[in-house]
């Protein structure tokens, strides 16, 4: 008996105990995603019998006698299904993982499923849009253009990858098959802090197919940092490949390589392993008690601190005894995770000439390749770490999480090897968001000026240090410098505790910090009886002032461009408009505001290089290091090379994220895709126009030719043809001085005093963006930014045991917000041009995530007049508090 | 996800073929999704070929593979007001999507026995009895016994559950629901039925608040003081206490869930 796939039998009998969407994927179908393999996501979604079902929840075996079809399989031979093409009219996604599935599902939807899309999709999680782009997708509602030539620039052109995204044929990490591949599948600590006495490998190594097991005494005595950085000194290197010490439940104990992932975790349940229990500290106030158990003391530390910051600039003292009201309140955020869709993962391999290779799912290549030379003592040049489409990054791909895994795999074993993440995993053994817990003390005079702010901050770096220095820097710096108060001060403390590492996610610990702070202000608000946003205005930096926050900041951080006044008048509209739809009676309602700065890029420098070379069919081709995640960078990098060129975008080819491509590329983080990435790519592009221009003694260009003086036209193909070497020039930005954006949101909320239900009745964001390259995808980039926040503020928190151990392991535990959970967004541009970004654009992709968390506190201060100051705000919390 | 311990399916399979590491599978959906450690063979029951749903004079029995796809279309019996009152409110119910209605079953829903189970809640609040199976023959076993606890049920090694009937008395008459959730359409946190059986009084059923069903029936329609002193001494401190919603949010909800259905069905 067989399955018939897209029209296709296939013989193939499936493993007793495979589920269909790994079927489907071994057929060549690497469509069908894996986003949470038990049920909940709907990526993998595919039609049996033209019934849609969760491909990783159905018995591959019951799928024999049967026709299925997936993505690939949709549209009729001559072009794309009518659900494709509408997702590609409006762009309903950005890293496209969950595409697939939406369009799958959306295909298999009736008029009364259509009429009711938060019921219908809530088997369909995306993390990156917010769901208004696919909603307009499903509706029909279009809004990709299609610029002239030289006028793509602020023009809403649509993601070069589009039509693969729509068609299931973009090739993100682990859609490739590798003849010979090996498996690996980890072995995790069920202890917070345990000494590992010995690991008996011999039973695992009985196990047929198992071809190698990988401990503590296989892996180099390097310590390193995951987290990835251009300079390598900001993270303390306190990590092992593999350790004999464990520091938090779910950490590596050991790696079982085999040529089936079930050999592979039948070697992981064949380990012998004797541990030496440790005292385990999991609360970092109790982690900074003297003798509190220390998480590297092994290492000599001497206490638990990873990092800290005491500052204070002014006087604060002084500025307390000069205010009329002073108020001081304790803030919390939880642990969140990024949830990509994508899960960490990567496939090593030798190259012919026996080069170490890595496809990873990362942001930085670049520097996961010098993380594995220096780990493994090779030159640069003998390993490569390129990327596919990334599905989905969040700040958590700004981490070496399995490269260097995988490395001492294939270095062990020769072959090529495999580490993809389960879903539990992500929770248990990536990174996560920053717990902060901020107290802040605020003093104002009686018409709102400020006088003094003092915070005084613990942040939870769990077991390892990456990033916790810097997010415990960065939080505590334009959440307060976007205020110009005379007196400021900071004590901050990064503190290592024995459970999973915190690390980059989007804000970068200005979104913890801004809770705090524009909390506060809007009590301060009150207290005054003035109008928030007039506090704003009062308090707020002017163009040509300092943006000053204590201790010692890199001091190239400029007001580039000043939308912040119109943000604030946005505030004040939104407040001042007609109520808008009534909330439901005996509800109470409310409405609140927070602002929001950021860095246009890192401190300490982040380089791009960018080439940009004429193609034999006249075609220009982009080289770039930075990766596409759904961040749109790409698009923007080929409007911005169109208009140098004076062509059309898809007359544009981009290559990207690959190690051999450019010389150095620091990453796709810290907001710089289009500020720094892109600063490249216009000067590498502009001096090629430059060059064809010298080359033929042009006058200009046009779509595909040079305008020769006289107005004959010379065809770049032909131009290209009689160039005996490349026609290219290459471009690099430094990353340095950098710029500010700017976001303010506003709600109006109503909530349910009998039960404690919140429900957006209105939602306004507005973002100073500098000029904005792509309206649609800009739009994108902040709804998606505003709904994953609406996660951390309402629906999500990790929660961990009383043994260390995360108890929120899935989708299920761990609520995303779905399609019904995130309001539509009004999204307003203030109108700016920056003179320190590319072509006057600032960064827009962490930012408008900041000022949605206060923005709803202070929008339930005002409907319930109570202070909410621990994330998230669940019913059920919402509810205990009011009553009393 | 793959289960990779599995070494063979057996299909169809019987009663009496279970051994230990056997895993009993209707719709799979629970088992793929959340699979219990060391299986090594599925027993396939949707190869058994068990009508979904059977409409008698006695009853409406349901095989424990129907899906819930085939509950919630199931138009049936006109008479049958009550069933059709709670059916698709119960099958709203599920955090998982219409997708997996088409897989998953009414009988896997008893079986994974979470106290979010709507499956639960319906064939509880109906009266459902579950014929069960096993080598030593057969029982039944009234639902709102069936399951004891956050994944726990009466099942034995070998035993499986092949349908739930609803009696006939039970599948008339006025019903009313009411579900409290963290989100719109997350996970239950208070899942309750009510219904005024053919003599008159109340059957409240509640669920989802507690790792297992609990079951209150007055012969007399009760006042507000009554029912809430009932469901209070039939609970105690037994509020369920996850991430879906905090122990005393539930017990507040089901309090107030309960009055408005008895409020609702005494009109």
């Amino acid at each position: 008996m067989t399955v018939r796939i897209n029209g296709t039998d296939h013989d193939r009998d499936p493993r007793p105990g495979q589920c269909l969407r790994t079927f489907l994927r071994e057929q060549g179908c690497f469509g069908v995603k894996k986003g949470c393999d038990t049920g909940d996501c709907g990526a993998c979604t595919v039609h049996v019998d033209g019934v849609p079902v969760h491909s990783c929840v159905y018995p591959a075996f019951r799928a024999r006698g049967r026709q299925v079809t997936t993505i690939e399989g949709l549209a009729a031979p001559d072009g794309l299904h009518p659900v494709q093409q509408r997702f590609l009219d409006a762009q309903g996604f950005q890293c496209g993982f969950c595409t697939a599935g939406m369009i799958m599902t959306t295909a298999a939807l009736d008029d009364e499923k259509l009429a009711d899309l938060p019921r219908a999709l809530k088997g369909n999680l995306c993390r990156c849009t917010g769901y208004r782009a696919i909603a307009d997708a499903i509706h029909g509602a279009g809004g990709v253009g299609e610029p002239r030539a030289g006028e793509a620039v602020g023009a809403s052109t649509g993601a070069p990858a589009g039509p693969e995204v729509v068609t299931g044929t973009a090739r993100y990490t682990f859609d490739l098959d590798v003849p010979g591949l090996l498996h690996l599948k980890v072995l995790r600590s069920p202890h917070a802090h345990a000494r590992i006495l010995g690991i008996d490998t011999a039973e695992a190594l009985a196990v047929p197919g198992v071809r190698a097991v990988l401990t503590h005494a296989d892996a180099p005595a390097r310590l390193f940092s995951t987290a990835r950085h251009e300079n390598p000194g900001e993270d303390p290197a306190d990590t092992r490949v593999l350790d004999d010490v464990v520091r938090h439940v779910g950490q590596r104990v050991a790696a079982v390589v085999a040529e089936t992932e079930g050999a592979a975790e039948e070697g992981c349940r064949r380990l012998r392993v004797t541990y030496e229990v440790l005292p385990a500290v999991l609360d970092p106030f109790e982690a900074l008690r003297p003798g509190a158990p220390l998480v590297h003391g092994d290492k000599g530390a001497a206490g638990n601190v990873a990092g800290e910051l005491h500052a204070e600039l002014g006087s604060v003292a002084d500025g307390f005894a000069a205010a009329d009201v002073v108020h001081e309140e304790t803030f919390r955020t939880p642990r969140v995770q990024h949830a990509s869709l994508e899960t960490h993962g990567a496939i090593g391999w030798f190259d012919e000439r026996g080069r170490l290779t890595l496809r990873s799912s990362t942001q930085t290549p670049f520097l996961t390749r010098r993380a594995l030379a220096d780990l493994y003592d090779l030159p640069l040049s003998e390993v490569r770490v390129l990327t596919g489409r990334v599905g989905g990054g969040f700040g958590g791909k700004q981490e070496m999480l399995v490269e260097d895994l995988v490395a001492l795999a294939v270095r062990r074993t020769g072959a090529p090897v495999k580490l993809e993440y389960t879903r539990a995993e992500q929770f248990t053994s990536a990174t996560t968001r920053h717990p902060f817990t901020v107290r802040i003390r605020a003093g104002a005079r009686r018409d709102g000026t400020l006088t003094a702010l003092e915070l005084h901050v613990v942040t939870d770096t769990g077991a390892y240090g990456n990033h916790g220095p810097s997010v415990m820097y960065h939080g505590c710096h334009e959440s307060i410098a976007v205020y110009r108060c005379p007196a400021k001060k900071v004590d901050a403390y990064a503190v290592y505790t024995h459970t999973v590492p915190s690390g980059a996610f989007r804000g970068y610990g200005l979104g913890q910090v801004s809770f705090a702070v524009e909390s506060m202000l809007d009590e301060l608000a009150r207290r005054l009886g003035l109008d928030p946003v007039v506090l704003r205005e009062r308090n707020v930096v002017c163009p040509g002032e300092p943006l000053a926050a204590p201790g010692d900041h890199a001091d190239d951080l400029l007001i580039g461009s000043y939308g912040l006044d119109q943000c604030l008048d946005v505030m004040r509209e939104a407040a001042a408009a007609p109520p808008g739809p009534a909330a439901p009676p005996g509800w109470l309602v409310g409405d609140g505001m927070a602002i929001a700065m950021i860095a246009a890029g890192p401190p300490g420098g982040h380089l791009a290089d960018a080439a940009v070379t004429l193609l034999s069919d006249g075609r220009y081709e982009v080289a770039v290091g930075t990766a596409e995640f759904g961040n749109g960078s790409t698009t923007v990098h080929t409007q911005i090379t169109a208009d140098a060129l004076g062509t059309t975008p898809d007359r544009i080819v981009v290559r990207q994220s690959d190690t051999d491509l450019v010389g150095h590329d620091t990453g796709a983080f810290a907001s710089t895709g289009v500020v720094v990435a892109g600063h490249a790519v216009l000067r590498a592009a502009t001096a090629l126009r430059a060059r064809i221009l010298a080359l033929t003694g042009g006058v200009t260009l046009t779509a595909d030719a040079v305008e020769l003086p006289g107005g004959a036209l010379l065809t770049l193909k032909d131009l290209a043809a009689s160039s005996g070497a490349p026609i290219l020039a290459r471009g690099e930005w430094t990353g340095t001085p950098r710029s500010v954006a700017f976001n303010a949101q506003w709600f109006r909320i109503a909530v349910d005093p009998a039960t404690g239900e919140l429900r957006i009745l209105r939602s306004v964001h507005s973002a100073d963006a500098g000029r904005v390259m792509n309206p649609l995808q800009c739009r994108g980039q902040v709804e998606g930014g505003v709904a994953q926040a609406l996660g951390s503020a309402l629906t999500e928190r990790m929660v961990i045991d009383g043994h260390g151990a995360v108890t929120t392991t899935g989708f299920r535990q761990y609520h995303l917000p779905a399609f019904a959970d995130v309001p539509r967004t009004e999204v307003v541009f203030a109108r700016t041009e920056d003179t320190i970004g590319p072509l006057g654009a600032k960064s827009m992709s962490e930012s408008p995530y900041n000022p949605v968390a206060p923005a709803l506190a202070n929008a339930l201060r005002d409907a319930t007049g109570i202070r909410f100051t621990e994330l998230p705000f669940t019913p059920d919390r919402i509810w205990q508090r009011l009553q009393g | 996800m793959d289960l990779h311990t599995v070494v063979e399916v057996v299909s169809p399979a019987r009663v009496g073929d279970w051994r230990p590491g056997d895993a009993w599978l209707a719709g799979g959906t629970a088992l793929f999704g959340a699979p219990p450690a060391g299986v090594t063979r599925l027993l396939d029951l949707g190869a058994a070929g068990w009508t979904p749903l059977t409409p008698g004079d006695d009853g409406l029995e349901i095989a424990a593979t129907c899906t819930v796809a085939e509950l919630a279309g199931f138009t049936g019996t006109a008479a049958h007001t009550a069933f059709h009152g709670l059916a698709v409110a119960c099958c709203h119910a599920f955090l998982a999507s219409f997708k997996i209605w088409n897989v998953a079953t009414v009988g896997g829903n008893l079986c994974a026995a979470l106290p979010a189970g709507p499956m639960i809640a319906l064939t509880a609040a109906l009266d459902g009895w579950c014929r069960i199976l096993g080598p030593a023959g057969e029982r039944r076993v009234p639902v709102v016994e069936f399951v004891t606890g956050d994944g726990t049920t009466v099942l034995r090694d070998g035993e499986v559950l092949r349908s739930v009937t609803l009696p006939a008395e039970a599948l008339t008459g006025l019903t009313a629901y009411r579900r409290g959730s963290l989100f719109p359409h997350g996970r239950s946190a208070v899942l309750l039925a009510g219904r005024v059986p053919a003599g008159g009084g109340l059957v409240l059923t509640v669920t989802a608040a507690t790792p297992r069903p609990h079951q209150l029936r007055f012969p007399a329609a009760p006042g507000p003081a009554e029912l809430r002193a009932a469901i209070l001494d039939a609970v105690g401190d037994g509020w369920f206490d996850d991430v879906h919603g905090l122990p005393a949010w539930r017990r507040h909800l089901t309090l107030r869930y309960a009055e408005e259905i008895r409020a609702e069905l005494a009109r």
